[in-house]
């Protein structure tokens, strides 16, 4: 089982565009949501009222500012999941074969019945991409919403990951990263899509598309809003006036 | 990483129980009949009572029997099944030391290798763990090697061996140190190859996901106690290696200062395998800015 498959019929996977996430957190919170009523244990959550409130999250956006050697700096939200990697491996090191990647779709899914919980998947990921429950004592990732995508009861524009769905940006995108035909892998080609820590080499499926570079000019608008009365007329003009030899 | 207090007691104590079971199928001590039988019973409560340690951080222990499945791939299923096999292995040869009073050499030989391999594997788990680059180096398993026949040659009362096995062990202890020390910046990994936008500029975190702490953080980004490193290191080695190689070859001999220095020699131990952890720095810690 924690072998894993040399070949995947297909590699599904997200493509997260950068350039377009706000960091509004949507994501985060329609993920819990469907995650924690669906497929498995409960994303269970720890003193969740009180002063140090923590929890199990299947997806996180972390804001970094980034600096450049000349000009402005700028802010960039980074949504982070796992990245259904190839040459996973959280999958080789689970001693019991409760983590696996599938034939069929490439997705790295935890069989929860067979999770004793030691925590190795969580060390060997390079991503922070697997949080243990702390109430379950199982590992818990990102299923990629396997069961929305094919999911016959719902209607067919909700068969994608809760993430995807609910982004109000349209910054996340769901596809067949192997197939180069697919709308996804178009989009990753055309933006320049990449791999977070390649030198990992753990072959990620899910790619990040990089901010666009800013345009120079702050606002084409900004020369036709300039003041066009400088000097004050009429009664205002009188006021002005007036009021400058009282003061 | 965080220092979990039942996998440093199941490293230390695992690695001596193993490492007095290699020694007693070289037949060294060649004791026969109760005074072997206390050997075996000190080896094997080391050895156990530090596997079943290893099980208390577990999540869902009940299961812990399917951790012996998938040798072909991880380590942790490897070292389980080794473990049994140099067990059971042992367990057969000690019947023939302590009960038949003979030595079956070659059953022996082959206890002692499996023993050895056990460590072997407990040492991979760690060095196979690449987003860890302090531990994914060969220094590991030659360190739990190492650990395990000084510390086994020690109990085993082989005091000839143990003692320059002690200064060989605090030497290579600082070496994997000095090396260690530089993994993490050899590693290629930083905040920039992690969220890719090392091309715009330099990348700092500018707000963190969540207010506050997680079990990422917790278990992976283990920052407390790090200013205290120094100190822990010299008195780690003190304890580890120089007191008890002293007490060991300077005179008086005496049965109660060999004990007093194996106390030593593990409480040296338990301190640097706690920095064994705590000192680990895992990639995930870039994502939040820390290490």
């Amino acid at each position: 089982m924690t072998q894993l498959p040399t070949h995947t019929e297909k590699k599904l996977g997200l493509v997260i565009d950068l350039d377009t996430c706000v960091g509004c957190h949507a994501c985060v919170v329609s993920c819990k949501g469907w995650n924690t009523e669906n497929y498995g244990a409960p994303l269970s959550d720890q003193n969740p009222y009180g002063a140090d409130p923590s929890g199990t999250f299947l997806n996180r956006v972390h804001s970094y500012e980034v600096t450049p050697d000349e000009g402005a700096a700028m802010t960039v939200h980074f949504p982070k999941s796992c990245l259904h990697c190839e040459d996973a491996p959280c999958v080789t090191v689970c001693p019991t074969g409760a983590s696996y990647k599938r034939v069929e779709d490439g997705i790295v899914l935890v069989n929860e019945s067979d999770c004793i919980g030691c925590g190795l998947c969580a060390w060997a990921c390079p991503y922070g991409a697997r949080e243990m429950d702390q109430a379950e004592g199982v590992m818990k990732k990102c299923t990629l919403c396997v069961d929305r995508i094919y999911n016959e009861n719902l209607p067919e524009e909700d068969r994608e990951p809760a993430c995807v769905r609910t982004c109000p940006a349209g910054a996340r995108h769901f596809g067949d990263l192997g197939d180069a035909e697919s709308d996804v892998s178009k989009l990753v080609a055309e933006r320049g899509g990449m791999d977070l820590m390649p030198e990992q080499g753990t072959k990620p499926v899910n790619k990040y598309l990089p901010p666009r570079p800013k345009d120079e000019q702050v606002d084409i608008l900004a020369p036709f809003l300039e003041p066009v009365a400088q000097e004050a007329k009429g009664f205002l003009g009188w006021l002005d006036k007036t009021l400058e030899r009282i003061g | 990483m965080h220092p979990a207090p039942s996998i440093i007691f199941f490293t230390v104590f695992s690695g001596i129980g193993f490492g007095l079971l290699a020694f007693l199928g070289l037949g060294m001590p060649d004791y026969t009949g109760f005074t072997a039988f206390i050997f075996f019973l000190i080896a094997y409560v080391f050895a156990v009572g530090g596997l079943i340690s290893s099980t208390f951080h577990l999540g869902n222990p009940q299961r812990a029997l399917k951790a012996f499945t998938q040798w072909k791939t991880s380590w942790l299923s490897r070292e389980g099944c080794l473990s049994v096999a140099a067990l059971s292995v042992m367990g057969l040869y000690a019947i023939g030391v302590v009960f038949l009073d003979t030595h079956w050499k070659l059953l022996g030989l082959l206890g002692a290798a499996l023993s050895l391999a056990t460590v072997f594997g407990t040492s991979m788990i760690y060095t196979q763990i690449k987003t860890v680059p302090r531990w994914s180096h060969w220094t590991t398993p030659v360190l739990f090697l190492l650990y395990a026949i000084a510390g086994g040659a020690f109990v085993a009362g082989q005091t000839s061996i143990a003692a320059p096995l002690l200064l060989a062990l605090g030497a290579f202890q600082c070496v994997t140190w000095f090396i260690g020390d530089k993994q993490f910046a050899a590693s290629d990994s930083t905040i920039e190859t992690a969220t890719g936008l090392g091309h715009m500029g330099k990348v700092r975190m500018f707000e963190a996901p969540h207010s506050s702490k997680n079990y990422l953080m917790e278990e992976m980004v283990y920052v407390v106690g790090r200013k205290h490193v120094r100190t822990l290191r010299i008195t780690g080695i003190l304890c580890l290696s120089l007191l008890p190689y002293v007490l060991l070859v300077v005179p008086p001999f005496h049965h109660l200062i060999s004990f007093v220095a194996l106390l030593l020699h593990i409480a040296g131990a338990l301190m640097t395998r706690w920095l064994f952890f705590a000192e680990a720095e895992h990639t995930v810690g870039l994502y939040y800015d820390q290490r």
